[in-house]
């Protein structure tokens, strides 16, 4: 002990006092500063993306229509990038010096601590060959994800495609999709995303300080499974789909197969078709663009998004129609003396004289003259206005699936064009006006536009006599196939059963006792059936054949339309008749020298035609051959007027 | 019964320190283990890792500790100068045939071994300044003892400085509390000393000339004060001056005197440079460790930064991090207590022992191994620069271990001796 002992407590004070700020400044970073956690798991996790398997799609009978194929990004870690071969690495993913230092530049531009992309897409075989060298490229991994592949490359326009989402897809995904996504861009692959997609999963995985994988986060606790997209199962039948598509193949057109008592569609062409193996992988964008700038228009969905002036097709209806107002019975009878006088010095040709006309025998011969006695019946003989009468008329049509979308599950569908009363009211300056007016509308003409999903769909109400069902490609979703509601709603044509056999008696004799279609015909197999002729003042008339078969319990209701092919009997007939055989009996006994001539023909517009030709086909057809009413009503009265129809050509057969 | 054992052998050894000592051996090999756990290979004990090192080590200091128990304190009394000019040589073989790691020439190696000399430096720095001192006990502290009693502690320094070893320098530095203690140095040096470091950090953080002239306020407002005595306002206007000529001299020691590294680091401590990628890697992933651990730690062999390596020298100079991510707070404070205690325990032997030279040699063992747990703990926290010396006991390392044991043991050992041989 000696005299500065006391000094003794300033020196413990002092330890103590430094303990405690140490304590104090412990207190602070591990209980009041909950940051540091949230660095140590940054620092230590990397969330990893499982991306799920999109939903594949069979056909009807199980068939794979889409599946998923692997391929590989290669992603790059810029800053663990060190002393690697660059030239090789440019040769295996067959880029060039420059290529590859503008993806370093954008990776680093990302970030140089985190992984991004360096080439999206790696083939299988590419991967392949990297794989073997991968270990030299210090800061390149390779990330694993699925494609769309289509083994027989068909139904481009049902499927559709799927893109890497855009900005406006991730904000109206209220974040649901990250960039580096696919979407469903277009068909199927659009209007049943949500089912498809499946749902993301994420991996928490651990890394070390050089930033190798350190296995899983707590045992895996916070990671989340991937969940496969629903499987779908189409309506199409892939073969008669294989050929559908061969048959149409160098022409423009549609060909829209229905199921009637389901409203499944089987087939669904729409010509000219691409392989949609296309629109995947690295070279999407150029075959993307070269698409969109082909003349022909690929991507154009012909049968639901072409409208044309339905034609004979709309004899059916109106036959049907009239019926069920009353204004004619089956037994009516017009004279037909070569055509329809509907003015003085106006007549509505018929090319041919009928005679006296019954309404089988109308449906048959497709008499103009027929038709243009109904419709004078349906506005004028109703005790009402014209316009009000007409409407009448219009609402019967509209059940009949016309002048508006069906419903089908595809994005993009066009209603086609019924116009009310008031566009003719308006057209002609007063409500004054009657069917002379617009008589051509009898014969399907003038104003009208039908799309070829709906014609099909009027066969199909035809075969089953007063009913559809919405047409759909989807019939199952899920592991239990489920079709969704508003599929299997019964929708009814307005019109009773009883009033559709004389039209289905005079669709039957059309093809089997007319002697037009020989080549229709199905040997064992009644097909009830028309060819019509689209009217086409750019050039060829487009050719149409609608049919359903066979007469009692019918298994198949189709249209098939072939742009600039002329007369229906010579292309869209066979065509229609071979697909329908190969669906009901699997065989097709139409002569080898016909199938071949369908085979090989080529009815795309002439290359020097293009610009315009093409440009306004068949989308501003409607525009350019519908007169406006005031056209129409200024020409009544002077001179005939000169229909071309289904029959137009039937002397040249 | 009491009293026999009392007077034994074992009797008189403090088991309470040797307790603690052993506690934090024990917790610096678990936290050593976790360092440097590799989760891929977990594996069965293994001795080229560190914490199978760091077994033989512990074993090997129990036996040192053993041994100097029953050594005759009078042995170490009577080599002290001995010992002081061996490890001086060493210190000056270090510079000579010393393996340079990290850019420090700090270690001599002994087969599959290296040691430090700089660790032994504390060691008989200690031990020579108690036998210097104690053979001045007899006088008033004056200031030629005190002049000498410094040119022993900076000796060493100045070798190790040449190393260079800036951190183990410092650490001779903490002798200060033995001066202290002994009535070198006064009070006032004391708050002198605070003030100047209080300066130092100012003189760094905010413009000097603002500086002096908020101290220029203070002074009139002083010397407004206490104007009724002349000697007042002289001090006053002195440490004015003294103050004055400090701060402009810190700027120029901090610019002219510092490498690059150690002004970085002070840079980053006040919060002047914000840079946790490079130069601020260490410390901020250190904090992320420590700050993760929370109340509760994640648990041994838990902690993500630890076990992945996101810290570096984590089993040497940063394993107070392991404890903090893997123990928590609570287990930090546990530790800290540890310490604590321990400090405090030495510095009441120190009280109790009847022989200046012990007395002098307990505080030196105290003031070595408070400055040690301050720094290294503070520097892993953020409160001091990042200074690499080990944290005693805990950090693995053979000559640091050895180096503290043996500092502690032989304060033991003559603690033991207090009762039965009396005056030596």
């Amino acid at each position: 002990m000696n005299s500065f002992f006391e000094r003794k407590f300033v020196i413990q004070g002092i330890f103590i006092a430094i303990a405690l700020v140490i304590v104090a400044r412990l207190f602070y970073l591990q209980i009041i500063d909950d940051s540091f956690l949230l660095s140590a798991n940054n620092n230590v996790l990397r969330k990893v993306i499982v991306y799920p398997a999109r939903g594949i799609i069979l056909d009807r009978n199980s068939k794979v229509i889409v599946q998923n194929e692997p391929v590989y990004d290669l992603l790059v870690t810029p800053r663990e990038v060190k002393d690697i071969d660059t030239a090789l690495l440019c040769q295996l993913i067959n880029i060039d010096m420059e290529g590859f230092k503008n993806r370093m530049a954008k990776a680093r531009a990302h970030s140089p601590y985190r992984a991004s992309q360096f080439e999206k897409l790696i083939s299988s075989e590419t991967y392949a060959r990297l794989q073997e060298h991968l270990h030299k490229f210090r800061g390149f991994y390779v990330q694993n994800r699925t494609v769309r592949s289509y083994p027989d490359s068909i139904a481009a326009q049902f499927l559709g495609y799927i893109q890497e989402v855009n900005d406006r897809d991730i904000e109206r995904s209220n974040g649901f999709y990250k960039p580096g996504d696919y979407i469903g861009a277009s068909g199927v692959e659009r209007s049943y995303e949500e089912l498809l997609r499946g749902k993301r999963g994420l991996k928490n995985l651990m890394v070390d300080a050089l930033n190798r994988p350190k296995g899983v986060f707590m045992e895996g606790k916070y990671d989340t499974l991937a969940v496969s997209g629903d499987g779908l199962v189409s309506s199409l039948d892939i073969e008669l789909q294989i050929l559908a598509e061969q048959l149409m193949k160098n022409k423009l057109g549609s060909v829209v197969a229905i199921e009637p008592s389901t409203g499944e569609i089987l087939t669904f062409v729409s010509s000219p078709s691409y392989d949609p193996n296309l629109m995947v992988g690295k070279d999407r964008g150029n075959n993307y663009m070269d698409m969109l700038n082909d003349p022909t228009k690929p991507m154009f969905i012909r049968p639901i998004q072409a409208s044309y002036p339905p034609g004979s097709v709309f004899k059916v209806v109106a036959a049907l129609t009239a019926q069920q107002a009353g204004v004619i019975d089956q037994h009516t009878i017009f004279n037909c003396p070569g055509g329809y006088r509907y003015g003085r010095n106006a007549i509505m040709r018929c090319t041919h004289v009928d005679g006296p006309t019954n309404l089988v025998k109308s449906i048959q011969m497709s008499c103009n003259t027929y038709y243009g006695y109904v419709y004078a019946k349906m506005i004028d003989s109703r005790g009402l206005s014209g316009p009000k009468a007409y409407d009448l008329w219009r609402e019967a049509l509209l059940k009949f699936g016309l002048g508006h979308r069906l419903g089908i599950d595809l994005p993009g569908e066009k209603g086609g064009s019924v116009p009310e009363s008031s566009f003719y009211t308006k057209g002609y300056g007063n409500e004054k006006w009657r069917s002379s007016y617009n008589i051509s509308l009898s014969i399907g003409q003038g104003e009208l536009g039908i799309t070829p999903l709906q014609m099909a769909n009027v066969m199909a109400i035809v075969a089953n006599r007063g009913f559809y069902y919405r047409p759909h490609l989807i019939k199952g979703i899920g592991e239990k196939k489920i079709v969704k509601e508003e599929f299997t709603e019964k929708i009814s044509a307005g019109v009773d059963a009883k009033y559709y056999e004389p039209v289905i008696e005079g669709m039957s004799r059309a093809v089997n006792m007319g002697g037009t279609a020989a080549s229709v015909r199905i040997p064992g197999i009644e097909m009830c059936g028309k060819t019509g002729t689209v009217q086409n003042p750019h050039g060829q008339n487009h050719a149409v054949f609608f049919a359903f078969a066979p007469r009692e319990n019918p298994k198949i209701a189709i249209a098939v339309f072939v742009e600039n092919a002329g007369y229906g009997g010579t292309w869209a007939g066979p065509i229609a008749s071979m697909l329908v055989e190969k669906y009901l009996n699997d065989t097709i006994t139409l002569p080898k020298y016909i199938q071949d001539r369908i085979y090989n023909a080529n009815l795309l517009p002439k290359v020097e035609k293009k610009a315009s030709a093409i440009k306004k086909n068949p989308t501003t057809i409607k525009k350019d051959t519908v007169k406006t009413p005031r056209q129409i009503a200024q020409t009544a009265d002077k001179k005939e007027l000169l229909v071309h129809h289904s029959q137009v050509r039937r002397t040249h057969e | 019964m009491n009293k026999l054992q009392n007077n034994s052998f074992l009797g008189r050894i403090d088991w309470i320190t040797i307790g603690l000592w052993f506690l934090l051996c024990l917790i610096g090999w678990f936290n050593i283990h976790a360092a440097v756990f590799d989760p891929e290979h977990p594996g069965l004990f293994n001795l080229d890792t560190n914490y199978g090192k760091q077994s033989i080590f512990i074993f090997t200091a129990v036996i040192i500790g053993f041994c100097i128990l029953i050594i005759d304190s009078r042995f170490f009394i009577s080599t002290t100068p001995i010992l002081y000019i061996a490890v001086i040589l060493l210190l000056v073989a270090v510079l000579v045939i010393g393996r340079n790691v990290g850019g420090n020439q700090a270690w001599i190696p002994i087969g599959s071994f290296r040691l430090q000399p700089s660790e032994f430096g504390k060691l008989v720095t200690c031990l020579l300044l108690a036998y210097y001192l104690n053979t001045q006990s007899n006088k008033t502290p004056n200031k030629k003892t005190l002049l000498i009693g410094t040119c022993i502690v900076l000796f060493p320094v100045g070798l190790v400085m040449l190393q260079p070893d800036t951190g183990s320098a410092l650490a001779f530095f903490s002798l200060v509390f033995v001066f202290y203690r002994e009535g070198f140095l006064s009070n006032l040096f004391l708050i002198l000393g605070a003030l100047a470091i209080l300066l130092f950090v100012l003189a760094l953080l905010i413009n000097q000339w603002i500086l002096i002239g908020v101290i220029v306020v203070l002074s009139l407002f002083f010397i407004l004060l206490f104007r009724k005595r002349r000697k007042n306002i002289i001090n006053i206007g002195l440490l004015f001056v003294a103050s004055s000529i400090y701060i402009l001299g810190v700027d120029f020691a901090y610019e002219q005197i510092l490498q690059p590294h150690q002004r970085n680091r002070i840079d980053i401590i006040l919060g002047k440079m914000h840079d946790p990628r490079g130069q601020g890697y260490n410390l901020n992933q250190s904090k992320i460790a420590i700050g993760s651990g929370q109340l509760f730690g994640k648990g041994y062999l838990q902690g993500t930064q630890t076990k992945y390596n996101f810290v570096p020298e984590q089993s040497t100079d940063f394993i107070f991090c392991t404890v903090g991510e893997e123990w928590g707070f609570a287990g930090s404070v546990f530790l800290i207590c540890i310490y604590l205690t321990l400090l405090l325990r030495i510095v009441n032997i120190a009280e109790r022992q009847r022989t200046t030279f012990a007395r002098i040699y307990a505080y030196g063992v105290a003031s070595i191994l408070f400055f040690h747990f301050f720094i290294n703990i503070g520097m892993t926290i953020g409160i001091v620069p990042v200074i690499g010396i080990p944290l005693p006991f805990i950090s693995y390392g053979g000559s640091s271990l050895w180096s503290f044991t043996i500092l502690l043991f032989i304060l033991l050992r003559f603690d033991s001796t207090r009762k039965g041989l009396g005056q030596i």
